[in-house]
């Protein structure tokens, strides 16, 4: 069942958030012990948010757009006085003081948050198995990672445990297991949703955003934890757009860029998938043009110098003083090392490590700055772009989902599991993947849209299209 | 613009130190091949002008943001200070600082 139908029943009184949490709370004991999607389920919590909802509904009070529906929320997103770890070590335990502004936006709406999912540690990752609660698995072949970062959100919503989730994406780690998972996700416009209480990664690249089975859910998630926050000082000064009530204006007239630079590379599976999504969009009245981008080839190793060198002073505040793991040392120089080192796993390390030397004397021109101006690039080829089409269409990645422990001991083969869905987050722009069928092994295909900055409502719209026609 | 002179063990072994990681020889040595790995794609990036071209630190064009000056609610003291590995009288407790000698 859709988040919006659940909302509708639940706030009409033809059903009672109780008996669905309830039934979400069964599917999660049925499947998660196989998907291990959630690292806490928060089963008398939920219970008790549920039973305030049908009360306010049985008061004549309306509860919210998402009254009664069952939500996960990774673990890099505080809630208050709920364990909040981001899957490292360094944070086990860790329940913050405050919750972020989205936990607040959700629980305003009426959703009931149900579990935490697990995630790569600190979001770097591309499987979820950098996490120190074990792996999440691919809810359609469990032999196979889900994706990542944010692989248990989409592993929660893919296995039918949710019908929503929340995830984060710096360079893909929304879209990326979207498309693994067979399910929506949205990375959303930079400062569109507020970033306070999301554990820091790497700011200028991260925003959180909505996983869901249909693109209207995707929408409707959006729509409620979007929004100026003064809490955010990166918050766009906006308010939230009206997303829902425009999907089904179709694609007539749009002007979409089937991009080759997004396409190159990805297997021949995928590669007809996007090429059936174009002709979809094409018989409803879009425009395909074809394009090239080939500035965008060099949005990875930008990425992989930017977001490590963001990170590592993001990472600094794991000091052992304030919170978090501490490994006791004679002296604050040793403790503050000895900390680091039994807290994080061998990526953070790894990219903590690349990121400080990015920024050390001798190297940050060369490497730091010259990123930061490939970003330029990257920013004003889009712009290019987008004078000439309304959105881009691509592969959201190269392949299906792959294998648990393919791609852990090489780095750089994990990384360009992300060449296609990183130069959105270079240019703060919005992108979404949205399911297109499957491969001859059964596994999910997703089709990768992307638009100029605040085009969500074009975005999704288009997606409804494709999801209409091949989801 | 120059290619940076390759990545060596020693230059892991200094980072390590600036990072306040403790690596082992296996670890450094292990670092070493997939950072210089890591570098070496983005040596697509020294191969290109891009003199002209303005840095981009940010997406947004960032503005200081002020509140106004009005006393508000912070943190709950006790909540923040139960999540901190040790405290005393209110306070983060954190080992020596100064050295015995001094």
């Amino acid at each position: 069942m859709t988040a919006r139908g659940i909302a509708q029943d639940v706030r009409s009184g033809d059903r009672r958030a109780t008996e669905v949490v309830e039934a979400a709370l069964e599917e999660i004991a049925t499947h998660d012990s196989a998907v291990h999607a959630f690292t806490a389920v928060h089963t008398e919590a939920a219970r008790a948010a549920a039973r305030a909802i049908d009360a306010a509904v049985a008061d004549g009070r309306d509860p919210g757009p998402l009254a009664g529906v069952p939500i996960g929320v990774k673990d890099n997103i505080c809630q208050r006085g709920r364990v909040t770890s981001c899957a490292s070590r360094i944070l086990e335990g860790w329940q913050p003081p405050y919750d972020a502004t989205v936990v607040g936006s959700l629980v305003a709406a009426g959703a009931v948050i149900v579990g935490t999912t697990n995630m790569d540690e600190f979001a770097m990752g591309s499987s979820t198995e950098n996490s120190a609660y074990g792996p999440t698995r691919n809810p359609v072949d469990h032999s196979r990672v889900p994706g990542g970062s944010s692989g248990g959100s989409a592993a929660a919503v893919g296995a039918g445990m949710v019908p929503l989730s929340l995830g984060s994406d710096t360079g893909g780690s929304i879209r990326q297991p979207a498309a693994f998972c067979g399910v929506v996700g949205v990375k959303p416009t930079y400062g569109l949703v507020s970033r306070y209480g999301l554990v820091a990664f790497a700011s200028s690249l991260d925003q959180i955003g909505p996983f869901a089975r249909t693109v209207e859910d995707a929408a409707l998630l959006l729509e409620v934890i979007s929004g100026h926050d003064p809490l955010d000082s990166t918050s766009l000064d906006a308010p939230a757009p009206s997303l829902v009530d425009r999907l089904d204006e179709g694609v007539a007239g749009l002007r979409v860029g089937l991009c080759r630079d997004l396409i190159e590379g990805a297997s021949p599976e995928i590669t007809a998938a996007v090429a059936a999504a174009a002709e979809v969009l094409a018989a409803e009245g879009a425009e395909i043009v074809e394009m090239t981008i080939p500035e965008l080839h060099y949005g990875l190793s930008a990425y992989y110098l930017i977001a490590p060198a963001e990170a590592s002073s993001n990472l600094a505040r794991y000091d052992g003083v304030r919170y978090g793991l501490r490994v006791d040392a004679p002296n604050v120089a040793e403790m503050n090392a000895a900390s680091r080192t039994a807290g994080f796993g061998d990526e953070v390390k790894r990219r903590i490590m690349l990121g400080t030397y990015a920024l050390s004397a001798g190297y940050y021109d060369a490497y730091y700055a010259q990123a930061q101006r490939t970003r330029t690039l990257i920013i004003d080829a889009f712009a290019a772009a987008y004078r000439s089409v309304d959105l881009i269409l691509g592969a959201t990645t190269p392949t299906t989902a792959f294998a648990l422990g393919d791609k852990v001991a090489d780095p750089m083969e994990m990384y360009l599991s992300d060449v296609f869905t990183i130069p959105t987050n270079l240019a703060g722009h919005p992108a979404l993947s949205v399911p297109a069928g499957a491969d001859a092994a059964g596994l999910p295909i997703g089709v990768q849209l992307l638009g100029p900055a605040l085009s969500e409502e074009r975005l999704l719209r288009a997606a409804a299209v494709i999801e209409k026609k091949r989801g | 613009m120059s290619d940076p002179a390759p990545l060596s063990a020693e230059d892991v072994a200094k980072v390590a130190v600036l990072a306040r990681l403790n690596l082992t020889d296996e670890e450094i040595e292990r670092f070493t091949g997939q950072l210089a790995s890591i570098l070496g794609h983005a040596a697509d990036l020294a191969a290109l002008d891009l003199s002209s071209l303005k840095v981009t630190e940010h997406p947004l064009e960032l503005t200081n943001v002020l509140r106004a000056d009005e006393v508000r609610p912070s943190l709950d003291r006790a909540e923040v200070l139960s999540q901190a590995p040790a405290v005393a009288d209110h306070r983060f407790l954190v080992p020596q600082i100064v050295g015995e000698e001094a």
